[in-house]
């Protein structure tokens, strides 16, 4: 290893370095900077900017330092006269071009071309000549475009064909006539596409939902994460005077690297939507009236305590924060009901005592990226959560073989080894299980399951390619937690795992279902995964039971609620329920005789819980909308009006705490430990029936971003909407 | 010696002399009071009074919504709020100066890259009941319509020495 290692020198002091790193990768990693436009450490080098020319002896012209490697003995100068001089002569050339619109410009304030003008540039323009005009190019709802100011960095091309895996922008013409263009006109679809945005150095493209409402100086930045996906993204919120102004990426090379979904960016519009509710609401003699929280909340507590315990039922969103899971617990345990679930959307409830104690991926989030071979089942994964699939599809680029087994073939931006659709997922897994196992005796759970069943060719290939893998990664998506017969799914999966030697992994739906799950949100288990003495009702049949009363946590019964048919209706037809929720909305009218207005992600301090089992707590960051309140404190105050003992916490924190403590420390497991036999599906393996929720329709925020609506990803939907 | 000669000054009373002198002086100049307000003062060009937002001879709004004189601003005394325009332009749909708030240092105009804000050189104004400090984009943008003939003339005087 020793040869390696290079030895040079950075403006006069003795650097080491790797064997082929550029100058600049070693002067970020001591802490020299180098001005850049082009160069990004997550993209490959292009070495176009020429802003990073520094001086190196022995070298007849500055080198760029993005693109120049290491030698040993080497002397480079980054701020010697040669080098200053040949920065300043670049940026005089970029800035020819470039419009003085710095006053309108959005990226005014936070611009690198604007920082690096000061640091390099020279004082007084030389230039008198013509500048050039661009026309601005329409590249759909979300990013705006002022291709006047762009300096051909080329970031975004990058982008395109390194990290998205499709190319929807390129460079049309050279020199002056140089174009950042879609070639023929259309709106950037990916859906990390977003990032665009954070890449580009000038003010080039940039948020069109945010346009010209604020400047970078004035808005405050604080830390929050991702209300969308299991994966639970970190993010930024940029706030003006209390209102979320734009959310983007916080750094993070373990989840998320520096990239975002355009979910998570542009989602934020949801909060301000009209539809929020101002105050608490009751309904009386079939009209809505607006009354206090402290007669709302009283009434909700007459009502709980006139109610038999065991006949309240609770619904929680699985994108509730652990606090609230957790207070909704104790609440359900003090009334000595055990109908409480947060498993909205699946419909097999037969197996759920095989449920792992959390939904967990299998691996860390960044592990993904090692994994040589990887089935994914029952997953629209770019749509389900874009992080992961970004993940996958750098393995894929790396050489991993990924494979896909769903009713429809869903599009990927990398080389698929194997893609199993057009029949029902039990059928095609049992396929896989059967030639995974080679003629050798399969797990009890599943031969009944996989009895008469042949491999085809593809299945075979599957399971050679994960037979053969050595991180192998068998991976269940929301489509197969949707799944009618899901049980049969994850013995089939689990069988496949272990036959094949490689783990099994979920993914789940919301934000903090494994939260949910851990803080006991669950008809089968209290917090932690202890086993209830006598299950309670799960979210399949709670509303068809007579209950006293219902609370909704965070949910939209008609979009939301789909393991049981006809919620609304259901609901309507219960004695007494009470929706904690953001918005308000005609079915959550219908459904609910009480209405709280809690607040959204934005609004709570809490903790999300992601599908690696990372615990990631968040403070509030804007101004609630109305009377909203977070609603971890509208729980706590419940608790202290039905006298609950214990339920005096001051902070999110403190709720945080003591589920901590009472749950110790917690070790994934996604063991499979079924022996009885399962029997075959009669029907539900049509792949008709499978349920793929719409990337932009998962939960209610995103379902009123405006600007993600407009997208024609959720137009297409809208237009073959029956 | 210094003893002697301060024992004479003050037998003959010669402070006190020496004081009346002055007003002797002074009793045969001019006067120079100003009968305020029929008479006044000479003003500079660079005056700094009340505020407004000024317009293109076309009549349309310099204000871009930059925000600097919002930054500039020592006092905090402006609050902008801003979105894209009826014909896609980065516009102000809030701006408010709180006078009582306001230092009249001028920072706001010498921030501005499109001569938009200026302060004018009225400096009679008053206000009869609480918020009409508050000054609103449109007030502004009235005293600007109303005074442009001024503002633009007192520019123009004073750009040959920016």
């Amino acid at each position: 290893m020793s040869n390696d290692i290079v030895k040079f020198e950075v403006d006069g002091k003795p650097v080491e370095g790797r064997q082929g790193q550029m100058i600049m990768e070693v002067t970020d990693a001591i802490g020299v900077y180098i001005p850049r436009f082009c160069y990004h450490e997550k993209l490959s080098i292009a070495a176009n900017c020429r802003m990073c020319l520094v001086e190196v002896d022995n070298a007849p012209k500055p080198l760029v330092a993005c693109a120049t490697p290491i030698g040993e003995g080497m002397k480079v100068f980054t701020r010697s006269p040669k080098a200053a001089a040949a920065q300043k002569a670049t940026m005089e050339f970029l800035l020819i071009n470039h419009p003085l619109d710095c006053p309108i410009c959005d990226q005014g304030g936070e611009c690198e071309l604007q920082d690096l003008a000061m640091g390099y540039g020279r004082d007084v323009s030389r230039y008198t000549e013509k500048k050039r005009i661009v026309k601005d190019k329409d590249l759909g709802p979300l990013i705006s475009t002022d291709m006047t100011r762009c300096i051909h960095c080329t970031r975004c091309v990058r982008f395109g064909e390194e990290i998205a895996g499709i190319q929807e922008l390129g460079t049309i013409g050279r020199a002056e006539d140089m174009k950042i263009s879609t070639y023929i006109e259309k709106s950037i679809d990916h859906e990390l596409s977003g990032n665009i945005i954070d890449l580009c150095p000038v003010g080039a493209l940039n948020n069109k939902p945010y346009r010209y409402s604020a400047r970078a100086w004035e808005m405050e930045q604080h830390p929050t994460v991702s209300p969308h996906d299991c994966v639970g993204s970190n993010l930024f919120a940029h706030v003006l005077r209390g209102t979320v102004k734009r959310i983007v990426p916080r750094n993070n090379e373990a989840i998320n690297e520096t990239w975002i979904s355009d979910r998570d960016r542009y989602s934020y519009e949801g909060i301000y939507s009209s539809d929020r509710m101002q105050s608490p609401r009751v309904k009386e003699g079939g009209q809505w009236h607006e009354i206090s929280w402290e007669d709302a909340l009283e009434k909700l507590a007459q009502t709980l305590r006139e109610s038999n315990g065991e006949k309240v039922g609770i619904l929680a969103s699985p994108s509730v924060t652990i606090e609230e899971a957790h207070l909704l617990a104790r609440i359900a345990d003090y009334l000595g009901t055990a109908n409480i679930d947060h498993r909205l959307r699946r419909r097999d409830f037969s197996d759920q005592g095989e449920d792992a104690q959390f939904p967990w991926l299998g691996c860390d989030i960044a592990d993904i990226e090692n994994c040589d071979a990887v089935l994914i089942a029952g997953s629209n994964i770019r749509k389900e959560a874009p992080i992961l699939a970004h993940r996958l599809r750098k393995a894929a680029v790396g050489g991993a073989k990924v494979g896909f087994a769903n009713s429809e073939v869903y599009d990927y931006y990398f080389k698929v080894a194997e893609y199993l659709a057009g029949r029902g997922l039990v059928e095609q897994l049992s396929g896989i299980a059967v030639a995974a196992a080679q003629g050798k005796k399969l797990t009890s759970a599943v031969t009944d399951l996989c009895k008469g069943v042949k491999a085809d060719k593809q299945q075979k290939r599957m399971a050679k390619m994960l037979k053969d893998a050595t991180h192998g990664l068998v991976l269940l998506g929301n489509i197969a937690g949707r799944h009618k017969a899901f049980s049969a799914v994850r013995a089939l999966a689990a069988s496949i795992a272990s036959t094949t030697g490689t783990r099994l992994g979920f993914l789940s739906e919301g934000a903090n279902s494994a939260g949910a799950h851990l803080a006991g949100v669950l008809p089968h288990r209290r917090s932690g995964g202890k086993t209830r003495d006598e299950d309670g009702l799960h979210a399949g049949e709670m509303l068809d039971a007579d209950l006293h009363a219902v609370l909704l946590f965070g949910l939209e019964p008609d979009l939301d609620l789909t393991a049981t048919e006809d919620a609304v209706k259901k609901l309507a037809e219960q004695r007494f329920v009470v929706a904690f929720s953001p918005y308000t909305s005609d079915a959550l009218d219908d459904a609910a005789d009480l209405q709280l207005p809690i607040g959204t992600f934005a609004e709570t301090a809490g903790t999300f819980v992601n599908c690696e089992g990372r615990w990631q707590s968040f403070a509030g960051v804007a101004k609630p909308v109305g009377q909203a309140r977070p609603g971890w404190k509208v729980l706590r105050v419940l608790g202290n009006l039905l006298e609950i003992e214990g339920f005096e916490y001051l902070s999110a924190a403190d709720v945080c705490d003591e589920l901590q403590e009472l749950l110790g420390e917690v070790t994934p497991d996604n063991a499979y430990r079924r022996k009885k036999a399962l029997r075959k599906p009669n029907g539900e393996d049509a792949p008709a029936s499978d349920v793929d929720i719409p990337i932009y329709e998962v939960d209610a925020i995103v379902r009123r971003a405006t600007a993600l609506q407009l997208t024609p990803e959720a137009q297409r939907l809208r237009s073959t909407d029956p | 010696m210094d003893r002697v000669q301060s024992f004479i000054k003050s037998i003959v009373l010669w402070e006190l002399w020496k004081g009346l002198s002055v007003t002797l002086r002074n009793f045969f100049r001019p006067a120079i009071t100003i009968i305020y307000p029929e008479e006044k003062t000479p003003q500079s060009v660079r005056f700094r009074g009340l505020h407004a937002l000024r317009r293109y001879p076309n009549g349309e709004e310099r204000c871009i919504a930059c925000k600097l004189c919002e930054a500039v601003c020592p006092a905090l005394a402006i609050t902008i709020e801003s979105d894209v325009g009826e014909d896609g332009t980065r516009r102000t749909t809030r701006f408010d100066i709180d006078l009582f708030k306001c230092v009249y240092c001028g920072f706001c105009e010498e921030a501005c890259p499109v001569d938009a804000i200026v302060e004018t050189r009225i400096h009679e104004y008053h206000m009869e009941s609480a918020g009409e400090n508050i000054m609103t984009k449109d007030k502004l943008l009235a005293i600007g319509d109303k005074f442009e003939a001024m503002i633009s003339a007192d520019k123009a005087a004073d750009a040959q020495y920016k």
